[in-house]
């Protein structure tokens, strides 16, 4: 068994937080994140799941440290083998990893760029990490186009000219040009009708298959995670209460707050009613 | 069966875009019943909102009502074409927020930042029935009390951004009951909330729809939800209605093969490593282009009825 691609240990994130007027003010903290840890092997899925303002943008924002957390560490095992501590380190150092690194983001509509071309969404990664041949883009472009299943004609189109499913196919693929090997996947399909959510599950999971990739991915939508992930983190109020195999998880969840979550998804099924737990018998 | 609540016929709604007329609604035909909840089923551009703005009369330009009718009867004997209410009629105010309420999807946007909520609830009562400031506040404070808001009184003077999402939607779904309204039309309500809260929502609707003997629509896309919810079902596609039924008819046994595409694409356990079917797969593009929605006999056998109008050519129309 070789090291896992990700290793979070108790990864915390505090914001400052004040109440009252300014001379009365009373400073506090918010522990948004709150010790989480978990290791993921490469070509493996791990969903995390909660409520809003349970921490999960949070915690996978401080793994791609586009927020710089407060204490903790996330050691992640480069593609040359090297085991680097994500949380410590510089901007520069960090500049090459970012291709390994990447994030698909929920809401397909603001996260292109409206005034770009397709070609122009596609090919910033690639400029920004220094490909200077405009031949061997175009070509990296058409390639990524095909394996994320839209026309080339796409190409010369604005972001407006496509449906919800096919912006998010363009997401993918921007995330997936450089070749990344851990891609966040952040509410990813949330966005989407059933039926073209349907189909970019799908697509990431060949493209898992094909690419060898490892997700992150991070949703509320139960029935999406119990499908691709072979691992589920339940998160809540920014701590893990309980972390395992998803289907062990689903079958025979052990926290309180995970039956919470199972039981209040609504099953396509007339004859088995809604019982939410009362969360008020609930002691955290 | 008693007469249903509303009878919408061969319902047509055009927009003009710039690159032609887009056909919203095609030859739509439905009925609520009263007392029950109907469940529109269907994905983006369906048509759903389409319908239940139509039932308010608020499709403005660029859309239009190109034909049809839509038939309200109140319980107390009127009855009225909806589309044919002169824009000063009484009846159309009445109608709006009185008789038929609605509950939007995200609540942030449905309710005033720069109101209190105390005023906003009021401000539909106020608008609808001659009552003073008292009687409306008392009653406010009463509804809020109903929707599980604690405090009530003292929230009264709070501003939306005070209140968590699944509160400021309580706080719309009181606005919507203080009329007693006949028919709460509820519009993706839940889909912005967490799957716990939207789970207290599905229970509270459920509750009061019995206390208050409304008849509810319900649009959602969420099949799973409309499991819990409806008792029948409407499931529409490109602005056709395709099939209609009991949720246990339609759920459990779909005639049309795009509802049981819809059903196919769920996620579950059943799922788990395998691809999962899309509409794609299933549905042969001829069998979502027929203008008559699959309905059943009383012996459940499958039968295509003709609309009781022939559809309406339209020569330019996008398709």
């Amino acid at each position: 068994m070789s090291e896992p691609l990700l290793t979070v240990r108790a990864l915390t994130k505090r914001y400052a937080t004040s109440a009252g007027r300014w001379a009365s003010r009373e400073r506090s903290e918010f522990t948004a994140v709150d010790g989480v840890s978990f290791t993921l092997d490469a070509g493996r899925t791990l969903g995390i799941v909660g409520e809003s303002g349970s921490g999960k943008t949070t915690l996978v924002r401080m793994i791609l440290r586009a927020i710089d957390p407060s204490s903790g560490h996330a050691i992640y095992r480069t593609a040359a083998g090297e085991q680097l501590d994500l949380t410590t380190l510089t901007e520069r150092e960090l500049q090459p990893l970012r291709r390994e690194l990447q994030m698909i983001f929920q809401d397909p509509f603001s996260s292109l760029n409206p005034r770009m071309t397709v070609q122009s969404i596609l090919e910033e990664p690639l400029i920004v990490h220094g490909e200077r041949d405009a031949n061997a883009r175009l070509s990296a472009v058409q390639a990524m186009l095909d394996l994320v299943a839209l026309p080339r004609s796409s190409l010369t189109r604005f972001p407006h000219a496509f449906s919800g499913g096919q912006r998010q196919r363009i997401s993918i693929a921007r995330a997936l040009i450089l070749r990344p090997r851990l891609v966040v996947c952040d509410e990813s399909v949330s966005a989407l009708d059933v039926s073209v959510q349907a189909q970019v599950i799908n697509l990431l999971g060949d493209l898992q298959q094909e690419l060898g990739l490892t997700y992150l991915f991070v949703a509320h939508d139960l029935a999406v995670v119990r499908h691709i992930c072979d691992e589920v983190l339940v998160l809540y109020r920014g701590r893990v209460v309980e972390q395992g195999p998803t289907e062990t998880l689903f079958n025979s969840p052990q926290h309180d707050y995970t039956r919470l979550l199972l039981s209040a998804i609504p099953e396509p099924d007339p004859d088995r009613p809604l019982r939410p737990l009362d969360r008020a018998t609930l002691n955290f | 069966m008693s007469e249903p609540i509303v009878r919408i016929r061969d319902l047509e709604v055009e927009f003009a875009t710039e690159v032609g007329v887009t056909r919203a609604l095609r030859s739509v035909s439905l009925d609520l019943a009263r007392g029950r909840t109907t469940a529109i089923v269907g994905e983006s551009g369906s048509g759903k909102s389409v319908t239940a703005l139509a039932m308010l009369g608020l499709i403005d330009a660029p859309g239009r009502v190109t034909a049809g009718s839509i038939e309200f009867r109140s319980s107390a004997g009127a009855a009225y074409d909806v589309l044919r209410l002169d824009r000063r009629d009484p009846r159309l105010y009445q109608h709006r927020g009185g008789s038929v309420s609605m509950i939007f999807q995200e609540p942030m946007t449905a309710l005033s930042p720069v109101h209190t909520i105390g005023n906003q609830v009021m401000e539909a009562l106020l608008t609808h029935q001659a009552v003073d400031n008292e009687t409306a506040q008392a009653e406010a404070i009463r509804l809020l009390e109903r929707v599980g808001i604690a405090y009530a009184e003292a929230r009264l003077s709070q501003y939306p951004f005070e209140f968590s999402g699944g509160m400021r939607q309580r706080v719309v779904i009181a606005m919507a009951l203080i009329n007693q309204p006949e028919l709460i039309i509820c519009d993706e309500p839940t889909t912005a909330l967490d799957v716990t809260v939207q789970a207290e929502i599905l229970t509270l609707l459920d509750e009061l729809k019995a206390q208050y003997a409304t008849s509810v629509m319900f649009i959602t896309h969420d099949i799973g939800v409309v499991a819990q919810i409806a008792d029948d079902v409407a499931v529409m596609y490109r602005g056709r209605v395709l099939e209609t039924g009991t949720v246990r008819e339609v759920l459990k046994d779909p005639l049309h093969p795009y509802t049981r595409g819809l059903l196919a694409a769920l996620p579950g356990s059943a799922t788990r490593g395998t691809r999962l079917q899309t509409i794609d797969d299933l549905v042969a593009p001829e069998e979502l282009a027929t203008d008559t929605p699959l309905r059943r006999l009383p012996s459940g056998r499958q039968v295509a009825l003709p609309a009781e109008a022939p559809p309406i050519g339209q020569p330019g129309a996008s398709t």
